[in-house]
C-alpha cells in the first residue's frame, strides 16, 4: 500500500498539545487541525432530524404500517421451569381473525422435533398471527400449555449450592451478544449452575504474585459489594415487521445492528445475505440488547412465510422486562493491597453474578487496567438461574466492577489518610484522566468536601468521585459511501444505524467539513442493508468507526472533482481546495466556483466512493480493532440523605469524559446526561424484584419497575476534554458507554462522605440507608 | 384486552340500573358477565389490560352532568363531586384556602398528566397496589385464593406493604387522597340502585381483609360513589400532608401522614392523625391523637407521638424501615404545625 508521512495534532489543547508524525495511506486526507480552526466538526449542531423526531413524522418501526400487514403475539410460559407435554393451539387457530399459529420446537435435524424445556417465566413458546393485535392476544390466551413443572431455582446463593436445581446439565456453548464484550468464557468449565471462571481479558491474564503483592502492603482492603439485576427499558420495546415476498425478506427492526439482524435472519433461514433486507431508520433506544434478530425476529418471519403477509410484532413492556436481556446482578469481592504513600501493591478480584438462563456476568475488566499495580488476578463466574438471559447493558461489566473497585480506592484512601482524587493521582497514569480531576475538581468545588458524617443535622450533604475507563473499540467492518450529484446534492450512504445518539447528525458533519460545506446540505440515508455495511452500535465503537470512512470517502470523491475542475481550468487538482461551499484555486483568486457550479460540470450524473474503515495509524493493540488509549472519564456527585427518612437525593452531577476529537458538542453533552441518568437509576432506584416462591419478575411494568423522573434528576454539568491521539482521520470516538461507568460510584462514595457509613449494595433505597444507621425496628 | 361494550350513561339512575357487580366481586367471583363502573378509567383499565378482569360492559359514567361539582360553604363545608378530576381538586381556591391538607394530598397524587384525568371517586374506589394482587399469576387471598404471597416470611416481596393491621392480605390501600379525607373526617356519598342516598365516613367506607377480604370498600353491586362532603373546619385549624414514596416524582406511597388540628398557638386541642400505607386501609391513631389533647406540640413530644403511633407496628420480612420512616414524617407533620 502507498503511504506518506504526515503530521498530526498530537495530546490534549491547553496540557500537552504536540505534533506527532504518522505514517498514512497515501489516499486518506491530510490531518485535520484542532477543533478550534474547523468549521462544522466539533461544533453545537442541531440533530439533522430533531424536526422529524418531535412532530413524530419520524417513522419507528412500530410505525409502520403495510399493506395487508398483520399482527403478531406471542405465548410465553409462566412457569419457570417445566417440560412441555402438550401445546393445543385449536381453539386459538379456530378465533376468526387468526391467520398463522407457529409453535417453537426443537431444532428437528438430529430427529429430536420436541417441545423446548421451560426455564424461565416469560421464555416464548408459540406465535400467532391475526388481523388485529387484540385478536392475536385473546388468542395467545386460548392456546392451551399442559406443563410438567420441575424444581427451579432463582435466587443466585442458592443456584450455587450443589443440590441445587441445575438450569442446564450440559456445557454451554458460547452466547455472544453482538454488542457484549465481556463474555470470556463458554460455559464449559464449572460445576453445576457455576461456570467459569474467566481469568483473563484481551488485556492479558494474572500478572504478578498476589501474596507477594499482599505481603509488600501497608494497608489493606477487602470487602464484598453486590449490584442488582437491571433490566432494558427503552422507549421502544425491541420488535419488527416483516414482509417476506418471494423476491426478499424486508424487514424493518428496532435494531441497534441492522447488518447483525440480517447475518442472523439470512444465516438462520438459509438465504443468501443479497435476499434479505433490513431498515432501521428511527430507533427509540437500546442499550446493548438490540443487536440480535430475536427470537421475535424469527416468530415474525416465520408467520409473515406461512401467511405470505407482512407481519408486526412489536413486544410489550412486559415481554422486554423478562426476556429481552438484563445486566446481570454481580457479587463482587475486591481485596486491594498498597503501600503508606498510596502505591498499590496487589489486586485480587473475584465475582459472581447471574445473567440467568445466560453467560456474561462478569464484572468486566476495570479492575484489571484502571490503575497501576503489578500484582492481580481475577475470577470471574457465571451462576446459571431459572431467569430470563441477561445482555449486553451498557458496559457490559465494567458498571458493576467500577462500582466495587472505586468504593475500594475511596476506602484505601480514607484509611491512607489521602485525599481521594490524590490517591488517584498517584495511582493513575492516564493524560486524560489527569486533566479531568483537575478541571472537574475547579467546576465541582472538590475542595469543599468535608469529612465523612460531619454534616450537621438529620440532612447530611455528601460529596464523592470515580474513574472510569473503556476500552477505544474499532469495527473494521464499517463503510460509507459518498456520493455527489449534477444537480449539488450530496448524499452519505452506510448501513449503520442512529440509535438515537446522533449518528446521521455526525456523518453530516464530517462530510460537510471536508467539502466545504453546510451541514443541511449533505442528506444523510443510513440505517439500511442496501447501503455499505456500518457497524453494529455497541462497545461505543460507532463514532470511531465510521466517521473516518466517511470523511475518507468524501476525501477521495472531492479528489475526482477536483480533477475535473482542474482540467477545465488548467491547473493541478493538487492546487484546489473548498470551503464556504465553493470550489477555488489556492493561489489564483480569479479561479473560483460554487461547489454547486463545481457539480454541475461533471461529465457523469454522480460521482460516488465507498471507503471502509483503515487501520489506526501506528496500528491497533489488538488487530482486530482495540486502539491504543482509552476512554477516561472521572465523575463527582453531590448528594443529600435525609438520615431520618432514608432518601437519597442526587443534587449534581460534574462529569469530565474524553473521546478523542468531539464531533458534536450538544450531542455529546445529551450522551453523557443520559448515562448519568442511568448511573444514578442503577444506584438509587432500578432493581428486578423475583418472586423465589414462583420465580415470577414481579414488577415487569414502568410502574413499579423506578426509574428517575424529572424530579430525580440533578444538575449535570459536562466537561468535555479534547484529546488528538492521532490514529484516524477523524481521530473521535464514542461516549454512550464511558459515561454510564462511573456514575453509581461516584453516588455511594457520596453517601458515605454525607453519613459515614459505607453502602455495599446497590440501589441504595431508604431500607439500605436506615438499616445501615441502625435505624430499623427489628 | 378482551372486547367489551361501552354504556354512555345517561343519568345518576340509569347507571347504577346497569350495573350487575362491583369490580371486586368480579374479580373474586368472575362472571364473565360483569357490567362495571368506570369514571377516569385508570384502574380498571389496568385490571383488564392484565387480564385481571374481562367485563362484559363498562358503564362509563364520567359524562353524567352535575357530578363533577365542586361547592363550598363557609359553615357547611365542602363538598366534591365524584367526577372532579384530581387537578380540578388540586386547582379549587377554597381547597387551598380552607382544607390545605386536601390540596397538599391531591397534588403529590400521580402526574399531572393522570391527574388531569382521574377522578376523586375513582381515586377512592381503586385497588391496592399489591404486586402479586396485581398479577394473573398469584392467586392471592384477594382473588379468591389460598394464600398471601407478601407475607411470606422467606419469599415475600414485601418492601412497599402493611406494618400494621397485616395478619390477612397485607397490601397497603392505594389512595393517599383517602389519608387526607381520613383527617378531615369527610364523608362519602353513597347511592344505590333504588337510588338510596347514604352518606358513610371515610373511616367506615374502607374495609379491612380481616373484616371481608374479597373488597376494600362498603360498595354493594349497584353502588355509586356520587361525591364526598368536608365538614366546615373549627376555627383555628392546621393541617399538613406528607408523602414518601420510592420517589418525589410520580409514585405511590411508601408512608403518608396527615394531621389536622385545632391549635391556640402552639397547643393543640385537639388532633386528627391519619397514616397512609401503614395499613390495608388508611388509619387514624386514636391514642397517639390523645397525647396532644390540650398539649403544646414541641419536639419532644411530636416524638412520642410519633413513636406512639408505631407501637402497634409489627414490620414484615423486608419492611421494617417502615417504621423509622413513618416515625420521622409524623414529628415532621406535627411540628409543621406550630
Amino acid at each position: 500500500m502507498d503511504t506518506r508521512k504526515e503530521k498530526f495534532p498530537f495530546g490534549i489543547p491547553g496540557h500537552n498539545l504536540g505534533e506527532i508524525e504518522r505514517e498514512i495511506p497515501a489516499g486518506e486526507p491530510p490531518a485535520w487541525p484542532i477543533n478550534d480552526k474547523l468549521n462544522v466538526v466539533g461544533k453545537r449542531i442541531h440533530r439533522i432530524d430533531a424536526r422529524a423526531k418531535v412532530t413524530g413524522e419520524a417513522k419507528y418501526t412500530s410505525d409502520i404500517q403495510l399493506p395487508g400487514m398483520l399482527y403478531a403475539k406471542m405465548l410465553r410460559s409462566n412457569v419457570p421451569h417445566a417440560a412441555i407435554k402438550s401445546i393445543d393451539t385449536s381453539l386459538a387457530e379456530n378465533l376468526p381473525g387468526v391467520r398463522a399459529v407457529h409453535i417453537l420446537m426443537n431444532d428437528g435435524d438430529n430427529g429430536d422435533s420436541s417441545y423446548p424445556e421451560v426455564k424461565y417465566v416469560g421464555q416464548a413458546l408459540a406465535g400467532v398471527a391475526a388481523d388485529s393485535l387484540d385478536i392475536a392476544q385473546e388468542a395467545v390466551s386460548l392456546i392451551k400449555v399442559v406443563y410438567d413443572l420441575k424444581p427451579f431455582v432463582i435466587d443466585m446463593d442458592t443456584a450455587m449450592l450443589a443440590d441445587a436445581p441445575r438450569v442446564f446439565d450440559a456445557p454451554m456453548g458460547e452466547q455472544r451478544d453482538g454488542g457484549d464484550v465481556g463474555v470470556v468464557h463458554d460455559g464449559s468449565a464449572g460445576e453445576g449452575n457455576v461456570r467459569g471462571p474467566s481469568t483473563t481479558s484481551f488485556w492479558g491474564g494474572p500478572r504478578g504474585n498476589l501474596d507477594q503483592g499482599f505481603a509488600e502492603a501497608d494497608v489493606i482492603v477487602e470487602r464484598t459489594y453486590l449490584t442488582q439485576v437491571h433490566t432494558h427499558v427503552p422507549l421502544e420495546t425491541h420488535g419488527v415487521v416483516i414482509d417476506w415476498k418471494p423476491e426478499e425478506m424486508l424487514v424493518y427492526a428496532s435494531t441497534q445492528s441492522t447488518k447483525g439482524v440480517r447475518d442472523e435472519l439470512a444465516s438462520y433461514f438459509g438465504l443468501p445475505k443479497s435476499k434479505v433486507r433490513v431498515i432501521c431508520d428511527f430507533m427509540g433506544g437500546g442499550f446493548g440488547a438490540k443487536h440480535s434478530a430475536g427470537t421475535f425476529g424469527t416468530m415474525a418471519a416465520t408467520l409473515s412465510q406461512k401467511t405470505g403477509q407482512p407481519v408486526w410484532l412489536m413486544l410489550d413492556r412486559k415481554e422486554e422486562h423478562l426476556a429481552e436481556g438484563n445486566r446481570p446482578n454481580s457479587k463482587h469481592y475486591l481485596k486491594i493491597g498498597a503501600k503508606k504513600d498510596g502505591t498499590l501493591t496487589a489486586i485480587q478480584q473475584r465475582s459472581h453474578g447471574t445473567a440467568g438462563v445466560a453467560l456474561g456476568a462478569g464484572v468486566g475488566r476495570v479492575a484489571q487496567i484502571l490503575y497501576e499495580c503489578p500484582n492481580f488476578a481475577t475470577e470471574q463466574y457465571d451462576v446459571l438461574t431459572h431467569a430470563g438471559p441477561g445482555a449486553a447493558w451498557r458496559a457490559p461489566g465494567n458498571v458493576q466492577g467500577a462500582f466495587g473497585l472505586e468504593q475500594a480506592i475511596d476506602e484505601l484512601a480514607e484509611q491512607l489518610k489521602i485525599d481521594p482524587l490524590t490517591l488517584r493521582s498517584k495511582i493513575d497514569k492516564s493524560e486524560v484522566r489527569k486533566v479531568e480531576r483537575i478541571q472537574g475538581a475547579e467546576k465541582f468545588g472538590w475542595s469543599q468536601r468535608k469529612p465523612a458524617g460531619s454534616s450537621p443535622g438529620p440532612l447530611k450533604k455528601g460529596m464523592g468521585m470515580a474513574q472510569s475507563t473503556w476500552p477505544r473499540f474499532v469495527h473494521l467492518d464499517s463503510s460509507v459511501e459518498v456520493k455527489i450529484y449534477k444537480d449539488g446534492a450530496v448524499e452519505v450512504r452506510s448501513g449503520v444505524q442512529d440509535i438515537g445518539t446522533g449518528t446521521k447528525t455526525i456523518l453530516a458533519q464530517v462530510v460537510a467539513e471536508e467539502l466545504g460545506l453546510k451541514v443541511s446540505d449533505i442528506t444523510v440515508r443510513i440505517g439500511d442493508t442496501l447501503f455499505p455495511d456500518g457497524p453494529g452500535s455497541g462497545g461505543s465503537v460507532v463514532t470511531g468507526s465510521i466517521t473516518p470512512p466517511a470523511r475518507n470517502a468524501a476525501y477521495e470523491v472531492k479528489m475526482k472533482l477536483f480533477e475535473q475542475v482542474a482540467k477545465e481550468w488548467n491547473t493541478e487538482a493538487s492546487k484546489l481546495a473548498v470551503g464556504d461551499g465553493m470550489v477555488y484555486h489556492m493561489d489564483d483568486t480569479s479561479k473560483k466556483m460554487s461547489f454547486k457550479e463545481a457539480l454541475s460540470s461533471m461529465r457523469t450524473g454522480h460521482i460516488s466512493t465507498i471507503a471502509s474503515r483503515t487501520d489506526d495509524y501506528g496500528g491497533f493493540q489488538q488487530p482486530w480493532g482495540l486502539a491504543f488509549g482509552d476512554l477516561g472519564s472521572v465523575q463527582f456527585a453531590e448528594v443529600t440523605v435525609d438520615t431520618e427518612t432514608g432518601f437519597v437525593k442526587v443534587d449534581r452531577i460534574v462529569a469530565a469524559h474524553s473521546c478523542g476529537r468531539p464531533i458534536n458538542i450538544g450531542q455529546l453533552e445529551s450522551q453523557i446526561n443520559g448515562g448519568i441518568i442511568q448511573g444514578i437509576s442503577y444506584a438509587l432506584y432500578e432493581t428486578r424484584v423475583m418472586d423465589n416462591s414462583t420465580g415470577h419478575m414481579m414488577n415487569a411494568n414502568v410502574d413499579q419497575y423506578k426509574m428517575p423522573y424529572a424530579m430525580e434528576i440533578p444538575e449535570i454539568e459536562s466537561i468535555i476534554v479534547e484529546e488528538y491521539p492521532a490514529l484516524s482521520s477523524t481521530d473521535a470516538y464514542g461516549i454512550g458507554e464511558p459515561a454510564n461507568i462511573a456514575t453509581a460510584a461516584a453516588v455511594a462514595n457520596a453517601v458515605y462522605n454525607a453519613i459515614g457509613v459505607r453502602i455495599f449494595e446497590i440501589p441504595i433505597t431508604p431500607a439500605s440507608i436506615l438499616n445501615a444507621l441502625n435505624k430499623v425496628y427489628e | 384486552m378482551n372486547q367489551f361494550s361501552w354504556y354512555e350513561a345517561k343519568s345518576l339512575e340509569d347507571a347504577v340500573k346497569q350495573a350487575n357487580t362491583t369490580l371486586a366481586e368480579e374479580l373474586y367471583n368472575p362472571s364473565g358477565q360483569a357490567a362495571i363502573f368506570k369514571s377516569g378509567g385508570i384502574d380498571v383499565l389496568d385490571f383488564i389490560k392484565e387480564g385481571l378482569i374481562r367485563p362484559k360492559t363498562l358503564i362509563n359514567i364520567r359524562e353524567i352532568s352535575g357530578m363533577d361539582q365542586i361547592t363550598h360553604h363557609r359553615t357547611d363545608g365542602l363538598t366534591i363531586g365524584a367526577n372532579a378530576t384530581l387537578s380540578e381538586i388540586e386547582e379549587h381556591e377554597a381547597v387551598g384556602q380552607h382544607y390545605p391538607v386536601l390540596q397538599m394530598a391531591v397534588a403529590h397524587a400521580a402526574t399531572p398528566q393522570l391527574r388531569n384525568m382521574s377522578t376523586l371517586g375513582g381515586n377512592l374506589a381503586q385497588r391496592n397496589r399489591c404486586w402479586y394482587f396485581r398479577s394473573a399469576d398469584h392467586p392471592c387471598f384477594r382473588k379468591n385464593g389460598d394464600r398471601c404471597y407478601a407475607r411470606h416470611v422467606e419469599t415475600g416481596e414485601n418492601e412497599g406493604h402493611a406494618i400494621i393491621n397485616n395478619g390477612s392480605c397485607v397490601s397497603v390501600h392505594a389512595s393517599s387522597i383517602a389519608t387526607a379525607l381520613l383527617a378531615l373526617q369527610a364523608k362519602v356519598l353513597v347511592v344505590n340502585v333504588r337510588m338510596e342516598k347514604k352518606e358513610v365516613p371515610v373511616e367506615d367506607f374502607f374495609i379491612s381483609p380481616a373484616e371481608d377480604v374479597s373488597r376494600e370498600n362498603t360498595l354493594q353491586p349497584g353502588e355509586l360513589i356520587t361525591g364526598i362532603m368536608i365538614p366546615a373546619p373549627a376555627t383555628g385549624t392546621k393541617s399538613y400532608y406528607i408523602k414518601q414514596g420510592a420517589r418525589e416524582s410520580y409514585d405511590w406511597s411508601l408512608a403518608d401522614v396527615a394531621v389536622v388540628a385545632e391549635m391556640k398557638g402552639k397547643t393543640c386541642e385537639n388532633i386528627r392523625i391519619a397514616l397512609g400505607a401503614a395499613a390495608p386501609t388508611p388509619i387514624r391513631i386514636y391514642e397517639a391523637e390523645a397525647m396532644l389533647s390540650n398539649t403544646t406540640i414541641d419536639e419532644a413530644i411530636a416524638l412520642k407521638v410519633a413513636e406512639k403511633c408505631m407501637e402497634a407496628a409489627r414490620p414484615l420480612s423486608k419492611n421494617g424501615y417502615k417504621v423509622p420512616l413513618f416515625k420521622s414524617i409524623i414529628q415532621r407533620a406535627l411540628l409543621e404545625l406550630v
